[in-house]
């Protein structure tokens, strides 16, 4: 902390300099640190500013570039505004800026000024879903005809088999659910210039798988339940297990769609039949 | 040209040529190998290549087949009063091995503190203590890395009351005491002696330049200080300053042609741009060496 510098210029301890520069630089309320000076006798918060504005002007420029839909739906000037009051209120704690913004959609979740555009959050988690993805761990997709190959090899003279197959899932897939149409929202601005929202299911709920495969990351709009599905599939259980638990959730749940999905985009990576006592990933 | 990914011996010795280089861009990926555009090296933030996979690490895998590598460290925070992050440490250890780079280099800067990750180049106080620290920092820094590394020296807008070093003479002593190598950013020159009102020839004077191994040039924007005096700010969003060119061509008259880096980091323009910018570089580079030469001759009985 720094208390007040009388005229006789003391010099701060080399190990306080930088708890001194450090504080004021997200709260603006804290004046510019002591013992600066300019060449010419000028007031150095002037300079001590570009440093201010480095930092937060810089932190909100990584988020808008992570949520560029975000923006898109609340305008420049708001989203500067709200990701500013985050920046100042969760700076980030990791020198890897690509995944700052971790927690921007749960503070947008408790923004009272965008309360207006509901689905804001939603659409900011399917956009952080996508650079997770984009980054995430490599790994060679099975085909569709492999993967049926592999599943008449696994089950072959044992009926009850099928009820023990497990999906081992794309590093890069991501499921997310949410109240409002995020994936239609998300695509209507995949648009260069104006975007009209006004032909867009908004209110109609969708789930949304998230998967690179390769090098393009895809987003797949799923009925409701889908995400619940892929979840199980995720934790590791049984595909059949997986289909039930999403149709406890939700009423008339096929788990058909969202397993096409999964094979046809190269979001399943091998099968696995479960032993009764064999941990995952452990296959004869 | 063949590559063969499955040796990676094949990569290692590739110097840096005394040639232009630019920062490598997503955006810029698949033009890269397509057009395989005459440069020396391209460089890289080595914190956005921190992932685990994806396009990222798809795409500088095949373009390091074809160009040398430049590693540039944006986030240790060597001038930083904590200890050094010994999983970052590890993170650009391991960026280091895979990609097998001809030079590494990091800022004399610091950027975190007390927890919290700035994203900024912040500045260090020059004074004994701080020195002794940041050696430590560089000794543990080319100790992990079994290698020399590059301290580039830092645009900066501030200065501390009783100060014991000017930067220039920071740098040397840094370079005297831990054999580092110094990244001379001219842009970064010109910036900081516009904005301490001093007189850049001589910064370039008190620089370590012998030990100078990579140059950086990039653009500035313009601002004013309380008096109303010029404030230079390093965004690295526009082209190279005709004074810094100025500053650029006496400095490798000097050193000799080192290997150059055209920074655009903001507003990123085309690849063609950016080529562009190199080329003009490139020309300078040339023009060193011919004066070089003659002068070799001239000496020469």
């Amino acid at each position: 902390m720094s208390l007040v510098h009388d005229v006789a210029p003391s010099v701060t301890p080399a190990a306080a300099v930088q708890d001194d520069f450090a504080g004021p630089l997200l709260d603006p309320a804290l004046p510019c640190p002591p013992g600066l000076a300019a060449w010419n006798g000028s007031d150095p918060a002037r300079r001590f500013a570009v440093h201010r504005n480095n930092v937060v002007s810089g932190l909100i420029d990584a988020l808008a570039d992570t949520f560029a839909v975000t923006q898109a739906l609340v305008g420049q000037e708001f989203f500067r505004a709200m990701a500013g009051v985050f920046v100042r209120r969760s700076p980030p704690s990791s020198r890897l800026l690509v995944f700052y913004g971790d927690g921007l959609p749960d503070f947008i979740d408790s923004f009272e000024p965008a309360r207006s555009v509901p689905y804001l959050a939603d659409v900011a988690r399917l956009e952080l879903a996508r650079v997770r993805s984009y980054h995430a761990a490599d790994a060679e997709p099975m085909t569709g005809a492999a993967v049926a190959r592999e599943i008449s090899r696994l089950v072959v003279g044992d009926a009850q088999g099928t009820a023990l197959l497990r999906l081992a899932l794309h590093p890069s897939l991501a499921a997310l659910r949410s109240a409002y149409g995020i994936v239609s929202i998300w695509a209507a601005h995949q648009v260069e210039g104006e975007v009209d929202l006004a032909g867009v299911a908004v209110w109609d709920p969708e789930d949304a798988l998230v998967m690179r495969p390769h090098l393009d990351v895809l987003v797949l709009a799923m009925p409701p339940g889908s995400a619940r599905f892929v979840a199980g599939l995720q934790q590791g259980l049984p595909m059949l297990a997986a289909a039930q638990a999403a149709a406890r959730e939700h009423n008339g749940f096929e788990a058909a769609p969202a397993l096409e999905a999964l094979l046809a985009h190269g979001a399943v990576t091998a099968v696995e039949r479960m032993t009764s006592n064999s941990p995952r990933g452990t296959e004869p | 040209m063949t590559s063969n990914p499955g040796k990676s011996g094949d990569l290692q010795g590739l110097a840096l040529p005394c040639a232009a280089g630019i920062g490598l861009k997503p955006q810029h990926f698949r033009d890269v190998l397509q057009r395989r555009p005459a440069l020396g090296f391209f460089e890289i933030h080595a914190e956005n290549y921190m992932v685990q996979g994806g396009p990222f690490h798809h795409f500088l895998g095949r373009i390091r087949e074809l160009y040398p590598l430049s590693l540039h460290g944006v986030g240790l925070s060597i001038g930083g009063v904590e200890p050094l992050d010994e999983a970052h440490l590890d993170r650009l250890a391991a960026l280091a091995a895979r990609y097998q780079p001809a030079v590494v280099s990091e800022h004399l800067a610091w950027s975190s503190h007390g927890g919290v990750y700035f994203n900024d180049l912040l500045p260090v106080r020059y004074d004994a203590a701080t020195l002794a620290r940041v050696c430590a920092h560089v000794d543990r820094l080319q100790q992990r890395l079994a290698r020399q590394v590059l301290l580039e020296n830092p645009s900066t807008y501030v200065q501390w009351h009783g100060t014991d070093y000017t930067e220039a003479k920071f740098l040397a002593e840094v370079v005297r005491r831990t054999g580092c190598g110094l990244l001379l950013d001219v842009n970064n020159v010109y910036v900081s002696c516009v904005n301490h009102g001093r007189d850049a020839s001589d910064c370039i004077d008190e620089l370590p330049l012998h030990a100078a191994r990579q140059i950086h040039l990039a653009g500035f924007t313009e601002d004013r200080d309380a008096a109303g005096e010029r404030l230079l700010i390093d965004t690295h969003g526009s082209a190279v300053d005709a004074q810094v060119w100025e500053l650029y061509r006496q400095v490798i008259d000097r050193t000799g042609p080192l290997p150059t880096l055209i920074e655009w980091d903001r507003d990123v323009p085309s690849l063609d741009r950016l080529l562009r910018e190199a080329g003009l570089a490139l020309a300078c580079l040339r023009q060193a060496a011919v004066s070089r030469h003659a002068a070799d001759l001239e000496l020469s009985p």
